[in-house]
């Protein structure tokens, strides 16, 4: 099978209409016209940049520059994962905990997927490892987001209980359960429901992706199904080491709820 | 266990510093002082629930020398306002908590499977001090234990609460405002004044 090419002329004609849109909503005063352009504007920049990048990768097919690309997608998904917090951490560990987390979940399950699973020749081709860890690397930002997000807010809001329990005599990761759980749960839901939703409700984009470039769907399924298996493991794995991470940075050597390790919200 | 005296050696903590002071077993010891003086973070300083500075001994053994969570489950800190987390009143309770104790409060037994949302103040306060002695302390700290009660129920508890220090020999602070509770109650009474803690004599007849 061969796969359709698409002109620039036909991708225009896609953000002429994102245009219109734009333009209906700002005639209708929603206030959303600004965001939407500079998103299209943002995605088509974006992703034509990481085109010519990955050109290049592909043709260079080294290990160094697989490795330098991976480490930049890391540090930038480190910062988004901070941004999204309402009470970060303060210092280093604001910064710390998510990217620290996301290292070592998405970097392992790539790893696993690339040497054991997948196996390509040699295990670094770009062809595969950059999309794989891509694709870990955002869902895993996800999970790790939310659950540092719930995390730090539920002990702001349960700090008194924390506290009365800690007086108690409870130990601090004791006292910290219920908020850790929580969390966890948080992190994990969106990637549990995407697997319950997959292929009725919902046509996985990878899958849909190789079907448009021409794969056969039996094997761009299997694909889909490792897929969403490994980021399930990395969307846990990451978010159960933001919490364990988090929830150790909240407590001192004493056991003490360190509320002054958190930023207060910039505007509320 | 034999009962066991709660030291503290220069302890600094909030605005309060030079507190050195011995609480002997079964001693009722009254603490007094404006609002935001730093009561509150002495009793913290003292559960180890605040970073300070100084020390703090029980018997012969010093805080830091225990694990937080050890020393929080001898040293044992009510504070004003009491936390409910669960559905149910029980389900902050020991599983092997003795529910006779209840009546002695004047709540019935089946108040463990009370809605924590449907409590008075009362009861919660009380509720509250039955919870912080089930689990057995060596020291009580209480930070206004009958401020919600009325007057019947504040004599009632006062009774029940002194009987049970001097039974069990346990050093005890109680923070309060009520001069005449303080009368009543205090074996020594403690002000705070000028940021810091003395000694102040009991008030006479």
């Amino acid at each position: 099978m061969q796969v359709i090419e698409l002109s620039w002329w036909q991708l225009s004609l896609a953000v002429v209409l994102l245009l219109l849109l734009a333009l209906i909503t700002h005639l209708n005063r929603l206030g959303l016209a600004r965001s939407l352009v500079i998103g299209g504007l943002r995605t088509i920049l974006q992703l034509s940049l990481i085109g010519l990048v990955l050109e290049t990768l592909f043709a260079a097919n080294s290990l160094l520059w697989v490795s330098l690309l991976g480490l930049a997608m890391l540090l930038l998904a480190g910062r988004e994962v901070m941004a999204r917090q309402k009470r970060r951490l303060t210092g280093f560990w604001a910064y710390g905990v998510g990217t620290l987390s996301m290292f070592v979940s998405s970097f392992s399950v790539t790893l696993l997927a690339l040497i054991v699973i997948i196996g390509p020749d040699p295990w670094y081709t770009p062809q595969y490892a950059i999309p794989l860890l891509g694709m870990l690397l955002g869902n895993t930002m996800t999970g790790v987001a939310i659950s540092l997000d719930r995390l730090t807010e539920l002990a702001w809001q349960q700090r008194q209980a924390i506290e009365c329990r800690l007086l108690l005599g409870q130990t601090g990761q004791e006292a910290l359960g219920p908020i850790r759980r929580e969390a966890l749960r948080a992190g994990m839901i969106p990637s549990i429901n995407a697997m319950a939703a997959a292929g009725i409700i919902s046509l996985p984009g990878m899958m849909t992706g190789q079907i448009l470039a021409g794969t056969a769907p039996a094997l761009a399924v299997k694909y889909q199904i490792l897929i969403m298996l490994l980021l399930v493991l990395g969307t846990g794995l990451g978010s159960f080491l933001a919490v364990v991470g988090g929830s150790r940075r909240l407590l001192d050597q004493r056991e003490r709820l360190r509320l002054d390790r958190l930023r207060q919200p910039e505007n509320s | 266990m034999t009962a066991q005296s709660l030291t503290t050696l220069k302890l600094i903590t909030g605005q309060l510093s030079g507190i050195s002071f011995k609480f002997e077993p079964g001693e009722l010891v009254c603490l007094s002082g404006p609002s935001g003086s730093g009561k509150s973070c002495f009793l913290r300083a003292l559960a180890d629930l605040d970073p300070h500075q100084g020390e703090v001994w029980l018997g012969d053994r010093e805080q830091q020398s225990y694990s937080a969570h050890l020393w929080r489950q001898k040293v044992r800190l009510l504070p004003a306002e009491s936390q409910w987390w669960q559905e149910r009143v029980g389900d902050h309770f020991p599983l092997d908590f003795d529910t006779s104790q209840l009546l002695d409060l004047n709540l019935p037994a089946m108040a463990l499977d009370w809605s924590v949302a449907r409590l008075s103040s009362g009861e919660k306060q009380r509720l509250a001090l039955l919870r912080a002695l089930a689990w057995t302390p060596q020291v009580l700290l209480l930070d206004e234990p009958t401020a919600n009660l009325d007057a019947q129920r504040v004599a009632q508890v006062e009774d029940w609460l002194q009987y049970k220090i001097r039974q069990e020999g346990w050093p005890v602070i109680w923070v309060s405002h009520d001069t005449q509770q303080i009368k009543r109650l205090a074996d020594r009474h403690l002000e705070i004044r000028a940021a810091t803690i003395r000694e102040v004599p009991l008030a006479g007849d």
